[in-house]
C-alpha cells in the first residue's frame, strides 16, 4: 500500500510527528494536594499552589511519578533515574504563575517505540522520543460574556504527560492508528482514562510533506485534536494544503494551526511573534527527582500484560484469528470480558459470540459493557446450551436478543418461551412424515436430481417445528427419508 | 555584554513591564552591567564538570497521592480584581 499523496509535479509523502498530552490518573495534583475530578464546580479544586500565591512551594505527587515511569515502561523506554523539572515561561491569564512546570532537557522518560497494525495487516514500529511530566493549565470559558473571559482554575496544576513521537508517521491511517494504540497501552496501564470528549487525552500532530526520499519540508503542528477520526481528517486537510502551496510556488511558514471540526479545514493562529521564545530553565523551588532502581524495578514486575502481549497469546493458546484477536483486545474491558466469556469454553466459539452478536447488540444499544444487561458469565451459559445441544444457533441468538431486551439469563428464556431444542427423532420424523406427504411433487423432482430442494424441505420442516429441530438430527432423518 | 535597545525592548515585552522608549537606553545600560558582572563566570573552566540544578545534594522529597486542599473558592478568589460566581473574569482573550 503506498501512502503517497499525488499532486500537479507528481508524487508527496508526508511526515507526520506527534506529541500526546495525557492527563495521569490521580487523586490529587502534580504538585498540590487539591483534587483532579472531572465536572466539578468551578475553582473548587484549586489550592494556594496552583494558584500561584505567593510563597507558595511544590510538592512533587508520588503517585504522578510512578504514573509516568509504568507508561514509560509500557513504551518500552529507558527510564531516566534523574530527572529535572523546569519552568516554561508564558503569560496566559489561565495560567497563574506565568510559567507551566514541565520538563526540558532532562525527562524522566527517554527513546522507546510502540507498534502501530495497519487495515492491510501490516505492522511498523514507530519511534517514541521522550515522555516528560508537566502540568495543565486552568482553562478559559471565551463564551460566557461579550467582553470577558471566564477563568476556571480547577484544571491548573493537574499531571500531564507529554509523550512526544518521532516523525515516523507516513499517512492519516498510520497516526490514527498511532493515537488509538497509545490510547489502549494507557488505559491497559491504567495511567490516563483515554477520555478523548473530557479532553483527558489531545494531540498536536505536526505535519510536513516532502518529494519521496527528499528533505524534510517546513512542518506545521496542529494544536489540540481530540479524536481519532480529527486526527485524519486534519492531516488529510493539512497535507493538500500545503502540497497546493508548495505547487502554486508559494513557501509553508512554520506556523501553530488550529483545526475547525466543523469545517474540516485548519487555520493560522496568527501567534505573535516571540509566542515561543519560553525561557526554560531549571525551577529553583525544586530540586531534581531522582528514583531509585529498585523502585523502577517494582513497577516492571506489576506491569500488567499489554495488548500486543495479549494479543499474541489469543493467537497462539486459544487459537483465534490474529483479526479476531485485535478486535478483542483493543479495549482492555473487551478483552476481560472475552477472557471471562472463554473461560472452560471454546474460545473461538466465545470469540465469535463477543465479536459478533455481542459487540452488534452493544452498538446498537449504545452501552459500554458494564452497563449492559448481558453479563460474560450469562453469555458463557447460553454458549453453553448451544454446546450440550439444548438449543440450535439459531434459536441462540433469539434467546440472546431476550437476554439483551430484559436481562434475564438464558436458561430462564428458554424455559419462558418454551424454546428448548427437540432432539427426539420421533417428533423430527413425524414433521418430516407430514412435508414428505404434503409435497409429493416436489419429493419426485428432488429425486430426479434437483438438489437444490434440499432447502425448501429443512425449511418446511423447521417451520413446522416453530424453528426448535435439532439441525444436526434434522438432517440425518431427512436426509435417510428423501433417498428411500 | 552590551545590550541594544531593540533586545531590551523584547525583553520587556516578554516579561510584561511597560519600559517607556526615553528610558531603553539607560535600562539597556543597567542590564548591560549585570551582565557583565555574571559574565565573570566565564572564566571559570567548567569542562567536565556537570550543570548545577540545584545547591543542595539530595533528590525531591515525594507526597502521597492525597487530597487535601482546594474547596475553598472564596480563598482562591478573594484578590480577584473581578468575578462572576466562582469565576475569575478577565479582559477577553481569544486566540
Amino acid at each position: 500500500m503506498s501512502n503517497l499523496i499525488k499532486g500537479e509535479t507528481g508524487e508527496w509523502e508526508i511526515v507526520i510527528g506527534m506529541e500526546v498530552h495525557a492527563q495521569v490518573i490521580s487523586e490529587s495534583k502534580l504538585f498540590s494536594g487539591a483534587a483532579t475530578a472531572f465536572g466539578a464546580e468551578p475553582n473548587s479544586q484549586v489550592s494556594l499552589v496552583d494558584a500561584a500565591m505567593p510563597g507558595m512551594l511544590p510538592v512533587i505527587n508520588e503517585a504522578a511519578v510512578r504514573q509516568a515511569v509504568k507508561t514509560g515502561l509500557g513504551l518500552q523506554a529507558k527510564i531516566n533515574l534523574r530527572s529535572i523539572f523546569d519552568r516554561k515561561n508564558y503569560f496566559y491569564p489561565d495560567l497563574p504563575a506565568g510559567y507551566q512546570i514541565s520538563q526540558y532537557q532532562h525527562p524522566i522518560v527517554g527513546t522507546g517505540s510502540l507498534t502501530i497494525e495497519l487495515a492491510d495487516g501490516s505492522s511498523r514500529e514507530i519511534g517514541i522520543t521522550r515522555l516528560h511530566l508537566e502540568q495543565d493549565a486552568g482553562k478559559s470559558l471565551h463564551d460566557q460574556s461579550p467582553s470577558s473571559t471566564y477563568i476556571d482554575l480547577n484544571r491548573a496544576g493537574v499531571a500531564l504527560m507529554e509523550i512526544v513521537s518521532e516523525p515516523d508517521l507516513r499517512s492519516s491511517e498510520e497516526a490514527g492508528a498511532y493515537l488509538a494504540k497509545m490510547r489502549s497501552i494507557l488505559r491497559y496501564l491504567g495511567t490516563c482514562d483515554g477520555n478523548m470528549e473530557e479532553g483527558s487525552m489531545r494531540a498536536d500532530v505536526n505535519v510536513s510533506v516532502r518529494k519521496p526520499g527528499g528533505p524534510l519540508g517546513t512542518r506545521c503542528e496542529i494544536k489540540n485534536v481530540n479524536s481519532v477520526r480529527f486526527v485524519k481528517q486534519a492531516i488529510e486537510y493539512e497535507a493538500r494544503r500545503q502540497i497546493e502551496l508548495i505547487e502554486g510556488g508559494g513557501k509553508v511558514d512554520q506556523e501553530t494551526r488550529l483545526f475547525d471540526t466543523g469545517r474540516g479545514v485548519t487555520r493560522s493562529m496568527r501567534s505573535k511573534e516571540e509566542a515561543h521564545d519560553y525561557r526554560y530553565f531549571p525551577d529553583p523551588d525544586l530540586v531534581p527527582l531522582v528514583l531509585a532502581p529498585e523502585f523502577v524495578e517494582r513497577l516492571k514486575e506489576e506491569l500488567p500484560e499489554l495488548p500486543d502481549t495479549k494479543k499474541q497469546r489469543f493467537v497462539r493458546e486459544l487459537g483465534l484469528s490474529p483479526y479476531d484477536a485485535e478486535v478483542l483486545v483493543a479495549e482492555k474491558e473487551s478483552a476481560d470480558f472475552f477472557e471471562a466469556v472463554a473461560k472452560g469454553r471454546d474460545a473461538k466459539t466465545a470469540a465469535n459470540w463477543v465479536t459478533g452478536e455481542y459487540f452488534a447488540a452493544l452498538n446498537r444499544a449504545g452501552a459500554t459493557i458494564a452497563e449492559f444487561p448481558v453479563s460474560a458469565e450469562k453469555l458463557g451459559e447460553l454458549i453453553d446450551l448451544v454446546a450440550d445441544g439444548t438449543l440450535s444457533n439459531r434459536l441462540a441468538k433469539d434467546v440472546f436478543e431476550g437476554m439483551a431486551e430484559t436481562g434475564k439469563s438464558a436458561a430462564e428464556i428458554v424455559a419462558e418461551r418454551g424454546l428448548k431444542q427437540v432432539s427426539d427423532t420421533g417428533a423430527i420424523e413425524a414433521a418430516i412424515d407430514k412435508v414428505i406427504a404434503a409435497n409429493a411433487d416436489k419429493v419426485a423432482e428432488y429425486r430426479a436430481g434437483k438438489d437444490k430442494l434440499y432447502g425448501f424441505f429443512v425449511g418446511q420442516v423447521m417451520k413446522a417445528m416453530g424453528g426448535k429441530a435439532n439441525p444436526q438430527a434434522l438432517n440425518d432423518l431427512l436426509k435417510r427419508k428423501l433417498s428411500a | 555584554m552590551s545590550l541594544d535597545k531593540a533586545t531590551v525592548a523584547r525583553i520587556a515585552r516578554l516579561a510584561r513591564l511597560e519600559v517607556p522608549d526615553d528610558q531603553l537606553e539607560t535600562v539597556a545600560g543597567e542590564l548591560g552591567h549585570i551582565l557583565a558582572f555574571v559574565e565573570q563566570l566565564n572564566e571559570v573552566n567548567t569542562q567536565g564538570v556537570a550543570p548545577m540544578t540545584a545547591v543542595v545534594e539530595m533528590g525531591l522529597r515525594l507526597r502521597a497521592d492525597k487530597v487535601t486542599e482546594g474547596g475553598d473558592p472564596e480563598k482562591v478568589l478573594a484578590n480577584a480584581p473581578e468575578r462572576a460566581g466562582d469565576y475569575f473574569v478577565v479582559p477577553k482573550v481569544v486566540e
